[in-house]
């Protein structure tokens, strides 16, 4: 009993520090690593809770893979530090009514009449959340999401190769992204035209990713020197 | 076929004369759509025929045939039947309508041949023939009134057929307001009518109106007084004339058919046509019979002064309707309907002469121009002679025989009758002198250049202008053509005024007291319900009163002769000396500026005010303003929460979700 | 610990992330805030599930995993784009991404 809440509340302690890590930090690599830090507690959460094949899975899964790919990117990307606080109205307003949320959900939670919230739970048997058990959920009665899932992801794969391709190959990784609507109205605008610019042989077709956004430019596009 | 069949053929004649002139205008060659539409008003008259040799089959009293082609609608205590009802004062009107409507058609395929709206001349003329047939052959109140409503649209149609004059234009809506002012006294007659007996369609209410109404019975006699405004607009008498003289913007043959001839003497028919009811309400009956006076002493007198021919032959019309209407006004139905007839006769031919006249003068209608056309148009010449003898009642022509029979019918019946019988013998003075004015003045006397080249064999040409204002023109459609046709050089305008002037020479044949009563016999049957039937001055009367006309006409003729003719000048010196008299005649009394102060610019006014006030501040500031204002506010609003912004929506988001969740909260709590 | 604890810190963590969006402008943090919401949600599912005894809210939280991961492709797959497009790394920025 005491080991179990002393060790929920230090779970509980590194959930919140890491969320409120992943807000407050200006760096996104810390915020990132802030983050690996709150699953970790969560995966403690989850033991705490019986589950033990979800413990286990939000470990290798979402600390392992997911935070990777966070990782990866954030290094590709580099540190892009925003004001504290957040700008203008929704920065001043957002927080207010996240707290009100928050307010409100407790109300719910704590003055609910669900008895059964005041108690540590129903009673169940022996390896509730044993990998076998929750397999054989999978397969039986949850066979479709868990196939839909599957296809989710095989579609998620498809859509990440396709928005993050180059199309001129590897050695013009810095060259080729000069916008290609400089100069012009941006897209949506009257004059623009969405998706290409004109008389760009190298137009993307329309609806995929490379007619994304607005054509100004952040850097200076870096021209490669004539060899 | 049935007297019922031939009177249905009777209106439909000149409907299919109009739909097909109208839908196959294109394919038309030359003059065809003419001579469709004038076979189409003979057919109409050749129905006639025939349904007066059915009528007169049947014995005396039978001559009433009332046949319905469907029910019209029948609802709510209303019955009305798509009928029409042929009787010996129908077939009349239709021959007369139908015969003279014929001859001018005939008239007008020669004199509109040039211009470009030709075909949608005879469509409008048939369409105008069609409606004037329903008004005289309708059963009942309901079609009696479409028929009045349908003719004053021909009649717009036609005055503002030059649609691209000014004039014309205006003066076409000029009559059509003032046609509608005297179809809504015919709506609210006809509706006091129904009231009080239950029925809209003649015979019943005839049946019904001793029963119904005691004699100057206040319903009737009002009912009674709205049917004359009716007439009065129609017919163009005090107060309710001031469109005709303005109406002669139309083409000639259009003056000749609806202004003298047709349209004009609706009022005419409709009172006769509803004598039971002004027999028991007498006073309307006097009303009209006084209005008839004043406008016949009015219209002469103006008719003295005015310089356009057209104008004159139009105020001369006035007259003469007036004194029809005084006769049917006083009952003397058979008299006022021979004069119907034999005016149509001779002021049909005058406007035909007249028309004959302005086209010899390039367009020109002002009298003060025409001078000598003796010589130079012969034809032209006889027949408007013939004409002004018929209208000034010279012996024999049949314009005299036609005024004394009423003038002579209310010396007998004396009282109010005998005075106002005494101011149409001045009238009649009054009328022969003006009439032979026009002669006088457009044939004799050295001839105008005009008149001089037309002797010499060429038909003057000038620049084409607008007589009334002078202003110059072109010849395309909206225009008059570009040619001027004449008598003498136009076989159809000769075949078309040489029986008229016949006509008005021997017409009074029917009607010579003492001697012949054909029109009496044959009018009989529908007034045998009248009062008055069987009264008669006696032949002794009637002769006196045959001389006493006849010796008033020579008077005028013979004073004009020596004014225009014989020392000419007279008229100018008279003028000068009595400027204010002139004025107020050539202002045709001042009823136009009377008119203009009391009604048109308080209208105006009044829709400035709408315009500026209603329309402009409230409508569109207020209503229209304050809607989109309020549209457009919430607009913003919507605008604002689609900004584009990421961090917008989820803040959006967020608010939504704790929104609901405070008011699932309070709800459960 | 009685199963309220766990869905109160749920609903404490979901705010967090809630907070997080709406304040942050640099996209990558933004979906890590959204990791956030997403995580207080399956933790308050494994909670529920554990109060029934049942073990689907398990499943549920495995299946929430599983999209979780998805989401996090393609947005990252959208700011690798952005980057190598020279756009602003910036959610304000951001604004004409329809179509």
């Amino acid at each position: 009993m005491l080991l179990e809440q002393i060790l929920f509340f230090v779970a509980a302690a590194g959930a919140i520090g890491g969320a409120l890590g992943v807000v407050l930090l200006r760096n996104p690599f810390f915020s990132v690593l802030a983050l690996v830090a709150h699953l970790v507690a969560l995966a403690l959460l989850f033991l705490l809770l019986n589950a033990e094949f979800i413990a286990a899975a939000q470990l290798v899964v979402y600390a392992g893979a997911v935070m990777v790919l966070y990782v990866f990117v954030v290094a590709y990307i580099g540190g892009v530090e925003d004001p504290l606080g957040g700008t203008g109205l929704v920065g001043r307003l957002g927080p207010v009514f996240a707290g009100a949320l928050l307010a409100e959900l407790t109300i719910a939670v704590v003055g609910s009449g669900l008895d059964a919230l005041n108690t540590r739970g129903a009673d169940i048997p022996a390896g509730f959340g044993s990998p076998g058990a929750i397999g054989k959920l999978l397969l039986e009665k949850f066979l479709i999401p868990f196939e839909a899932a599957s296809f989710l992801l095989l579609v998620a794969a498809v859509g990440a190769i396709v928005l993050a391709r180059r199309r001129r190959g590897l050695e013009e990784a810095d060259a080729d992204d000069m916008p290609d609507r400089a100069g012009r109205a941006p897209i949506g605008y009257p004059g623009g035209r969405a998706g290409a610019g004109e008389g760009d042989d190298e137009g993307p077709p329309p609806g995929t990713a490379e007619g994304l956004g607005d054509p100004t430019p952040v850097r200076e596009p870096v021209t490669p020197e004539p060899a | 076929m049935t007297a019922g069949g031939w009177g249905w053929l009777v209106v439909a004649f000149p409907l299919v004369g109009c739909a097909v002139v109208s839908l196959a205008w294109r394919w038309l060659p030359g003059r065809s759509a003419g001579w469709i539409a004038s076979g189409a008003v003979l057919g109409s008259f050749g129905s006639a025929i025939g349904a007066l040799a059915q009528l007169q089959d049947r014995p005396a009293h039978e001559r009433t045939v009332v046949s319905s082609l469907f029910d019209y609608f029948h609802t709510a205590g209303v019955n009305v039947d798509m009928g029409i009802q042929v009787d010996p004062l129908s077939v009349f009107m239709a021959l007369v309508v139908s015969g003279v409507s014929f001859l001018i058609h005939v008239y007008s395929v020669a004199y509109m041949s040039s211009d470009r709206g030709y075909a949608r001349y005879f469509a409008y003329l048939n369409y105008f023939v069609f409606s004037m047939l329903l008004l005289v052959m309708a059963g009942n109140f309901v079609l009696l009134i479409v028929g009045w409503a349908f003719v004053g649209a021909a009649s717009y149609l036609l005055i503002s057929f030059w649609y691209r004059r000014t004039t014309a234009t205006r003066a076409g809506l000029k009559a059509f307001v003032m046609n509608v002012i005297g179809d809504v006294g015919m709506v609210v007659g006809a509706f006091l009518i129904f009231r009080e007996t239950g029925f809209l369609d003649y015979q019943h209410v005839f049946a019904a109106t001793d029963h119904a109404f005691a004699v100057n019975d206040g319903t009737l006699v009002a009912a009674c007084i709205l049917f004359l405004v009716g007439a009065f607009a129609k017919s163009a008498q005090l107060p309710l004339h001031t469109w005709l003289p303005d109406a002669m913007e139309g083409p000639t043959p259009v003056s000749a058919l609806i202004h003298a001839a047709t349209m004009v003497t609706a009022g005419v028919y409709l009172i006769a046509r509803l004598h039971p009811l002004f027999e028991q309400a007498p006073a309307a009956g006097d009303v009209a019979a006084i209005v008839g006076c004043a406008t016949l002493l009015f219209a002469a007198t103006v008719a003295l002064v005015v310089t356009d021919l057209k104008r004159v032959i139009a105020y001369s019309t006035m007259s003469q309707i007036g004194y029809m209407i005084m006769g049917v006004g006083s009952f003397a139905y058979t008299a006022g309907l021979f004069h119907l007839m034999t005016h149509a006769f001779f002021k049909a031919l005058l406007f035909m002469g007249a028309g004959s006249v302005i086209g010899a003068m390039g367009g020109e209608q002002s009298l003060d121009k025409m001078r000598g056309f003796r010589r130079a148009m012969p034809f032209t010449f006889v027949t408007f002679t013939v004409g002004a003898l018929a209208l000034s009642a010279f012996p024999p022509m049949s314009g005299l025989f036609s005024k004394d029979a009423i003038l002579a019918f209310q010396l007998d019946r004396g009282g109010l009758y005998a005075v106002l019988a005494i101011v149409g013998y001045i009238a009649a003075g009054i009328t022969a002198f003006y009439a032979f004015r026009m002669v006088f003045r457009v044939f004799f006397g050295d001839p105008v250049e005009q008149a001089a080249s037309l002797e010499a064999g060429e038909l003057w040409h000038g620049e084409h202008f607008n007589p009334a204002t002078g202003e110059a023109e072109d010849t395309d459609v909206g225009f008059p053509g570009p040619e001027h046709h004449i008598a003498e050089r136009e076989r159809p305008m000769r075949a078309a005024m040489a029986p008229l002037a016949l006509l008005s020479i021997v017409g009074g044949i029917v009607f010579i007291p003492g001697v012949t009563d054909v029109l009496e016999r044959f009018l009989e049957p529908a007034f045998e319900d009248s009062r008055l039937a069987g009264q008669q001055p006696s032949v002794g009367a009637e002769w006196a009163g045959l001389v006493l006309g006849g010796m008033l006409s020579v008077v005028g003729i013979v004073a004009a002769w020596r004014m225009y003719v014989y020392r000419p000048g007279i008229t100018l010196r008279i003028r000068d000396r009595l400027p204010r008299v002139h004025d107020f005649l050539l202002h045709k009394w001042y009823f136009d500026e009377l008119y203009d102060a009391l009604v048109v610019r308080p209208a105006l006014a009044f829709g400035r005010f709408g315009q500026t006030v209603v329309e402009t501040a409230f409508v569109q500031g207020v209503v229209i303003g304050g809607a989109t204002s309020v549209v457009r506010a919430g607009t913003e609003l919507a605008r604002a929460i689609q900004n584009g912004y990421l961090r917008t929506y989820a803040l959006v988001l967020v608010i939504g979700l704790s929104g609901l969740g405070l008011y699932f909260l309070l709800q459960s709590s | 610990m009685d199963v309220v604890w766990f869905v109160v810190l749920a609903a404490f963590i979901f705010c967090i992330g809630a907070a997080g969006v709406l304040t942050r402008r640099n996209p990558l943090v933004v979906l890590l805030c959204l990791e956030l919401m997403l995580n207080a949600g399956n933790l308050a599912l494994v909670a529920f599930s554990r109060m029934v005894g049942n073990r689907e809210g398990q499943v549920f939280a495995l299946i929430v995993m599983v999209v979780a991961a998805c989401e996090v492709v393609i947005g990252l797959g959208l700011i690798v784009a952005m980057y190598r497009r020279r756009l602003a790394i910036d959610v304000d920025e951001m604004r004409e991404l329809s179509g």
